[in-house]
């Protein structure tokens, strides 16, 4: 018999095939492993930011900044690579590392402060932001050899090819299947998220694994900067402009719950393809315009969230 | 006397608000100056109540919502929408200049963002999701709806009467600043002098036991969310009618953000109970003075952020009791280590 609390999870899956099948039945030439591949190629930075987002959201927390911290990264990687002339080898793991100090630090205010994340991330959010502009506003354009190198590095699979990205995002989502289920960081952020008060009294680390969550929420957007870097080919300080609310549907599509506690990785994953596949679609009909992306995807969530309603309703039925 | 004013509700808002004033005053001794011109007062403290007036009027609704223990994302969105209505409704008349022509478009936005308000309100009454993932919902679905209204492009219209609204201005005072201060009136009126401030704050602090106490938490919960969308829309009238267009992608952008701002630095807890709507009007004059105090000293716009997110973070330390508690003990650790020792022992 199927567990129940897979279940989510499969019918966000069935909703991406049948999505796709629908796409593949409507349209000539979408049925093809290069669209499939299309989609992670133009989603990985959006894979990435998401993993981070839904260890952030399970821990019961909340992580605005993400957006403008790929925002920074991308300005960073350019103005340090193209206008000081700093090797990328230098450049690329000081901006992952000043990720992480941003998230840790943001983690180590909410923690030890007691202020809301919502509000601590948005300070985040501007302070990120800001500097960009600082830097500089205009775009940077990355003509940097190993920039342009890993850009256009095309890895050859049966029916097409994929990007370097999309094997850093696929990489990164198997470490995080494997941080959340099969390590004690993991099982403590489940806690935390389903009762801080509870895992406090068990006597798990709270304070350090809250930190730890957002300093990888850092970490991770700033991967998911390194890969946008590498996508657009530039710093500007606009980039990912209100990716944080688009990260947040994609996990929530995904069945992770804002409350915290409940969700899966891969739930994250297939939340993101799923908005990678309406926007595909609303791209082949060629008609419809792109603010249909933004109205479906209000649909899902509400179709969804409506769903985990009577899901999670039926269970506590069910116990009694 | 100065214990009992430290702890009163408003002393941290109006510190700051004082503070910021008082480098202006010190920064450009003109701040302060009122010039009359042409029958209308002119000068710092009319722009930054008459730029400020929207994020007032969306800041009320939110701190009431957020008193219940819920939150209101979709306002920008709202205020978008609600803009758009109007100047799609103005511009599609026969009349350009009518002033009917005006009654019907305010009126089309204002029942368009009561629906919207009763929308969130349902959502979060009758399917019980949690508030922030459904207004989560418009706020992503809204600005589509937006964009959709106005096709994408950025509607002009041209009417004076409409005009008046955000631009106009009664007894020598911007007419904005009217509709802020009716707002204001009204919504005090009837949480302080009403009963509906009390079932407000205990619904906020435990639904349950309000519903228990034979309240009718749904229907206090869901008037909340129809008057933040009320409140959305008229600000988003005004912001149209002050530039006399409509963009479905950037009005009201952030809004969400900044008025939830507002209402924390206005002392109001996101944990829901207490609300103070004074407080929430002087977090939001704080936001606007902050604004207009960067673009007058000449600090580059870039930095504005920067600025902003330093602001954010010392208003909401100060108000932490816990960084508070740290501050103090570290202080009186480096200068009393007796005192330290006695209270230890006590």
């Amino acid at each position: 018999m199927l567990n129940r609390k897979y279940i989510p999870i499969l019918v966000t899956f069935g909703l991406l095939a049948a999505m796709f099948a629908a796409g593949s039945f409507r349209y000539t030439g979408f049925f093809s492993a290069q669209v499939l591949y299309n989609l992670l190629i133009d989603n990985s930075f959006l894979i990435i930011t998401a993993v981070g987002m839904t260890f952030v959201i399970i821990s019961g927390g909340i992580d605005l900044s993400v957006g403008s911290v790929i925002a920074l990264t991308t300005m960073l990687c350019a103005s340090l690579v193209e206008q000081q002339g700093w090797s990328p080898a230098v450049v690329i793991p000081m901006v992952l590392i000043l990720g992480s100090l941003f998230g840790t630090l943001m983690g180590a205010i909410i923690h030890y402060f007691k202020i809301q994340p919502f509000i601590v991330t948005l300070a985040g959010m501007f302070l990120a932001r800001g500097v960009c502009y600082i830097i500089s506003i205009n775009t940077i354009t990355v003509t940097n050899g190993f920039f342009t190198k890993v850009a256009q590095t095309k890895v050859i699979l049966p029916g097409g090819n994929i990007s370097i990205n999309v094997i850093i995002a696929l990489a990164l989502v198997l470490a995080a299947i494997f941080l959340a289920h099969y390590t004690r960081f993991g099982r403590n952020v489940y806690a935390i998220g389903g009762s801080e008060q509870s895992a406090l009294l068990m006597g798990l680390p709270v304070a350090r694994t809250k930190i730890l969550v957002y300093a990888f929420s850092g970490f991770c957007s700033a991967l998911a900067g390194v890969v946008f870097t590498f996508y657009m080919l530039s710093g500007y300080g606009l980039h990912a402009m209100g990716l944080e609310l688009d990260t947040i549907a994609a996990v929530v599509i995904g069945g992770t719950l804002l409350t915290g506690g409940v969700g899966y990785i891969a739930g994250t994953f297939i939340g993101v393809l799923i908005q990678g596949v309406i926007q595909t679609i609303i791209s082949f009909e060629g008609t419809l315009s792109s603010w249909w992306t933004k109205i479906v995807i209000g649909l899902l969530l509400f179709v969804f969230i409506l769903f985990q309603r009577l899901l999670s309703e039926r269970r506590i039925t069910l116990k009694t | 006397m100065g214990g009992k004013l430290y702890r009163h509700h408003l002393f941290w808002p109006v510190t700051v608000l004082g503070a910021l004033l008082l480098f202006n005053l010190i920064y450009s001794p003109d701040f302060f100056s009122l010039v009359i011109r042409g029958g209308n007062l002119y000068g710092s403290l009319i722009d930054i109540l008459n730029f400020g007036a929207p994020l007032i009027l969306v800041s009320i609704g939110m701190t009431l919502v957020i008193a219940t223990g819920g939150i209101d994302l979709s306002v920008g969105s709202i205020v978008a929408i609600s803009g758009a209505m109007a100047c799609l409704t103005i511009s599609k008349g026969t009349d350009q200049s009518s002033f009917l022509l005006v009654i019907g478009a305010v009126g089309a936005s204002i029942i368009l963002s009561v629906v919207l308000g009763m929308w969130n309100g349902a959502l979060v009454t009758i399917t019980r999701i949690q508030p922030i993932i459904a207004t989560l919902i418009l706020m992503v679905a809204g600005r589509g709806i937006a964009q959709l209204i106005t096709s994408g492009q950025i509607i002009t219209v041209s009417n004076s009467n409409y005009e008046y609204i955000g631009a106009g201005s009664l007894a020598a005072l911007p007419f904005s600043i009217f509709i802020v201060a009716a707002a204001l009136l009204i919504a005090s009126l009837l949480t302080r002098r009403t009963a509906i401030g009390l079932f407000i704050e205990s619904v906020g602090s435990n639904p349950e036991a309000s519903r228990l106490a034979g309240l009718r938490s749904k229907t206090v919960i869901l008037t909340v969310y129809i008057f933040c969308g009320l409140c959305a829309g008229v600000a988003g009238l005004i912001l149209s009618s002050n530039v006399s267009s409509a963009d479905g992608n950037n009005a009201g952008l952030w809004y969400e953000l900044d008025a939830i701002l507002a209402v924390v630095i206005g002392g109001t807890s996101l944990n829901g109970g207490r609300f103070y709507l004074m407080g929430t009007v002087i977090g939001a004059l704080i936001i606007q003075t902050l604004t207009t105090t960067i673009y007058m000293i000449g600090v580059p716009p870039e930095i504005t952020l920067v600025v902003k997110a330093f602001v954010v973070l010392a208003v909401c330390l100060i108000q932490s009791e816990a960084f508070r508690k740290t501050l103090i003990t570290r202080w009186k650790k480096r200068n009393y280590p007796a005192e330290q020792e006695v209270t230890r022992h006590a």
